[in-house]
């Protein structure tokens, strides 16, 4: 790497506000990092990028002091910092905001925007003085929410706004944002990027953290690439095109975007045998509060894709196919033949497979090995009493991590020590392993790189090919497209309209029955 | 987010939130009026004021206890040392004031330090060695229970005069009322620990804590600190709550006040605290106190009812007020 490219900024800063120098660290099984530079300048948005397991998210942790570095300097205005905790790296002016929320869920608005900061009267806090500044601050973001409600009563998406407003009001000189785009709907990340860019103005130098390239070039001023823990280089955006990016985060191993634009529309033949009984069949199934009465029918070979707007009830409509929650109305068949299930075990046994959206909350154990995550749903169909042997255990993780392209390929290292998408596979693994007739996806490809993405994609359509029923759900609907062969759209906890995915069906096309509730 | 609609269905909104919060306490308030009811239409001479003083009377030091164990579960801990707590300090106490002859002016000083003192340690095991508060303080309990036994396997009686005048002093009320020094006490650390947990930062981030402790470390709150006050809080109330009992009962017993922790945790879940931390008030645990005061009282106005049968009306409750935990804690919105 040569000497890196002079940002663009309204200041015209020449010194980097915030320096890190040959960071390292490592984790039981895994380097992380490995000789990791960053610079960022007063006034300038700059990406970072990098397939899965590439150590953004490590890095970040490094520079607000969650995890102390192995090796290397951090270095604020010109000075060395060592970070031992968040509230000293706050101090120094770095604020964060994580992928996942990271908000107390009990207090209200108000407080999680301003606890540690309250304002004080006499030592005590002073309330009214707190939600008139909170008030101010969701204003000034012309956010509409009240700030006295729990944080709880709010929608993800919110709550992630909420953090952002946290961060910003900490009069902060680097602002990191770790993928606070994944779960905002279009709108939300408007006015996301609209907040973002005024804060460089103001000479905030902001750390942007995403997946989507688009998002790079609408964005952001300079972009640092990561690859396998190392350092690929650091870049200005405007010397890029989205195809060199791609390259330079997958590196030698290039899936090209041709390759991907090339699938378009290839798995969307018409519906496979859609005279026979279908798989599973769904009428008039509902679960007053989280979705109204829908009729689904999913055959074998067949994707069907679910779209709808975050909240819309996705979820909430497969869940119950799953037994995850119970409906209180409607019935369904399974290869005809009339299922009651009460809990995810009784779905199981139907060969029914989920893949949750939280996997870390609902599906992964993290302190337990690849290995160990991956055999979790064979054993348990085996019984206990039937162990696995050590021998095939290691060649079942062995031959997974191969057919996925796990990362690391390390059976033996914790699972919540990879990274997001590198997680979902073991996750896919484990069910695929049980060989399920029919697999639940809900978000199987939110928060994960571009490589890990196509290979997902890939694995569904192969699937499906091979006689797996799949329900696929996704906010991105060109994925969506690309996969499914029938796209149910919900809206309000509603499934209004059931498309076939001809060529007549578009991204625009789902956006104005998502918009109008009517298919068009 | 559409403006009309949210301003139209803002207000139901607040309020269905705010009611839930709040639910726990109504329920238990409600519990309290039926009890009284129940036990006015009962019983003669139940219906006066000085029953229910007389609950307090009774319970005032183990109000203060489950005070300090409001701060210890509302952060999502526990502490099971404070019984034990209670029974070394009413043993320092006679032992420094009756064997030793110390001043009370030193006695009671002392005896909160080491109140404070023995807390602040265990919080600061729990924090730095990350261990389960469940195991530090159970190891606490029997420390401090020992240590009873190495002052003295008998009781020691107080007859200290000072002590003894203390101890029979009445604060009168208008009416013919009149309550005990150790209620007033009582009632004024109910209003401190009110106004701390409601309008400190330290009581703000004793919320946050039991909230979600990982986002409060990120948020840059001193969660060691927070962790290491709330059992030094817990540990300064079952010290004071001992002085208190030392009054009570004018003496100093290896064998006071076994299973009183117990008694603490079920007032605070009465009252309407989160086992898992992060919801709660201290005033319903002091709801939760007269509840179980108005219990004994009521078997005690039956009069043919063993004593036992409070600890059975205090399971069936206990079990019930969890159960209720439950529904409420899975009413929360998903995510």
């Amino acid at each position: 790497m040569a000497a890196p490219p002079t940002p663009r900024t309204p200041t015209g800063a020449d010194r980097p506000v915030l320096e890190a120098h040959g960071i390292r660290k490592a984790f039981p099984g895994v380097l992380a990092l490995d000789g990791v530079d960053l610079s960022l300048f007063p006034g300038e948005v700059h990406a970072l990028m990098g397939e899965n397991g590439a150590g953004k998210s490590t890095l970040i942790k490094v520079l607000t002091g969650v995890h102390p570095p192995d090796a290397g300097t951090v270095s604020v205005d010109g000075s060395l910092q060592w970070f031992a905790e968040p509230l000293e790296a706050q101090h120094a002016g770095i604020s964060t905001v994580y992928q996942e929320v990271n908000l107390c869920p009990n207090l209200s608005v108000a407080e999680n925007i301003l606890i540690g900061r309250e304002p004080r009267r006499l030592g005590l806090v002073h309330w009214s003085a707190l939600h008139e500044r909170a008030e101010r601050l969701i204003t000034e973001l012309e956010l509409d929410l009240d700030v006295r409600l729990p944080l709880s009563a709010h929608s993800l998406a919110v709550q992630q706004l909420v953090a952002i407003v946290r961060a910003v009001d900490v009069k902060a000189k680097v602002l990191i944002l770790d993928e606070p785009t994944s779960s905002l709907d279009r709108d939300e990340v408007v006015q996301l990027f609209a907040l973002v860019r005024r804060l460089r103005d103001r000479g905030v130098a902001i750390l942007f953290v995403t997946h989507f390239i688009d998002q790079v070039f609408d964005l952001c001023d300079r972009v640092t690439v990561l690859r396998n823990g190392r350092l690929e280089g650091a870049y200005r955006v405007d010397e890029l095109t989205s195809v060199t990016l791609v390259h330079r985060m997958v590196g030698s191993e290039l899936r090209t975007l041709d390759e991907l634009a090339e699938r378009s529309h290839t798995g969307t033949a018409a519906t496979p045998e859609s005279a026979d009984t279908p798989f599973l069949s769904a009428r008039g199934l509902a679960r007053s509060g989280a979705v109204q009465p829908y009729d689904l029918d999913i055959h074998r070979g067949e994707v069907i894709g679910l779209a709808g707007l975050l909240g819309s009830g996705r979820t909430e409509a497969a869940r119950l196919l799953f037994g995850a929650d119970h409906a209180d109305a409607g019935e369904l068949r399974i290869d005809g033949e009339r299922a009651v299930l009460r809990s995810p075990r009784a779905a199981i046994a139907h060969k029914i497979a989920f893949c949750s959206e939280n996997r870390k909350e609902e599906g992964l154990a993290g302190e337990l090995t690849v290995r160990e995550n991956i055999v979790l749903a064979l054993q348990a169909a085996r019984g206990w009493t039937r162990p696995l042997s050590r021998t095939r255990q290691d060649e079942i993780a062995a031959r997974w991590i191969e057919v996925l392209d796990i990362r690391p390929a390390a059976p033996e290292a914790q699972v919540r020590n990879l990274s997001g998408g590198n997680q979902q596979k073991v996750l896919l693994a484990r069910w695929l392993l049980t060989d399920p007739e029919m697999l639940i996806l809900d978000e199987p490809t939110r928060g994960i790189d571009i490589g890990a993405k196509t290979e997902i994609q890939k694995l569904v359509t192969r699937l499906a090919a091979e006689g797996t029923a799949v329900l696929f759900i996704s906010a991105e609907l060109e994925e969506v497209l690309r996969l499914s062969h029938r796209v149910g759209v919900l809206r309000d906890h509603r499934l209004v309209a059931t498309l076939p995915n001809d060529p007549t069906l578009t991204p625009d096309r789902i956006l104005g029955t998502i918009a109008t509730g009517a298919t068009s | 987010m559409n403006t009309t609609l949210s301003s139209l269905t803002r207000p139901l909104q607040r309020f269905s939130v705010r009611h839930a919060v709040r639910l726990p306490l109504m329920v238990t308030a409600t519990l309290l009026v039926a009890m009284f009811s129940i036990g006015s239409l009962q019983y003669e001479g139940f219906f006066s004021a000085q029953v229910l003083l007389n609950v307090l009377i009774d319970n005032g030091f183990l109000l203060v206890v489950a005070i300090g164990m409001t701060f210890v579960i509302l952060t999502g801990g526990i502490d099971l040392s404070v019984g034990s707590m209670v029974a070394l300090s009413t043993m320092l106490t006679a032992w420094l004031v009756e064997q030793n002859g110390a001043p009370l002016a030193l006695a009671v000083p002392l005896v909160l330090l080491v109140g404070a003192g023995g807390g602040a340690l265990m919080g600061w095991v729990i924090h730095t060695f990350e261990i389960q508060p469940f195991i530090v303080t159970l190891a606490g309990m029997f420390l401090a229970r020992g240590l009873c036994y190495m002052i003295s396997t008998e009781s020691i009686s107080l007859t200290d005069p000072t002590t003894t005048r203390i101890a029979q002093t009445r604060v009168l009320l208008p009416g013919g009322l009149f309550i005990s020094p150790a209620v007033v006490i009582a009632l004024v650390v109910l209003a401190l620990a009110f106004v701390v947990l409601h309008h400190t930062r330290f009581g703000r981030t004793v919320y946050a804590l039991g909230g979600n402790e990982s986002s409060a470390r990120l948020m840059g709150l001193p969660v060691g600190r927070t962790k290491v006050a709330v059992y030094a809080v817990s540990g300064l109330c079952s010290a004071l709550g001992g002085l208190l009992l030392t009054f009570y009962m004018l003496s100093g017993y290896a064998l006071h006040a076994v299973g009183m922790e117990l008694d603490a945790i079920a007032a605070v879940v009465i009252g309407g605290t989160l086992l898992t931390g992060g919801s709660g008030f201290v005033l319903g645990t002091a709801l939760g106190v007269t509840v179980l005061g108005l219990i004994q009282t009521i078997i005690s106005f039956q009069g043919t009812l063993s004593s036992w049968w409070t600890r059975i009306v205090i399971g069936g409750l206990l079990f019930v007020f969890i159960l209720l935990q439950r529904l409420f804690g899975g009413s929360r919105p998903a995510h």
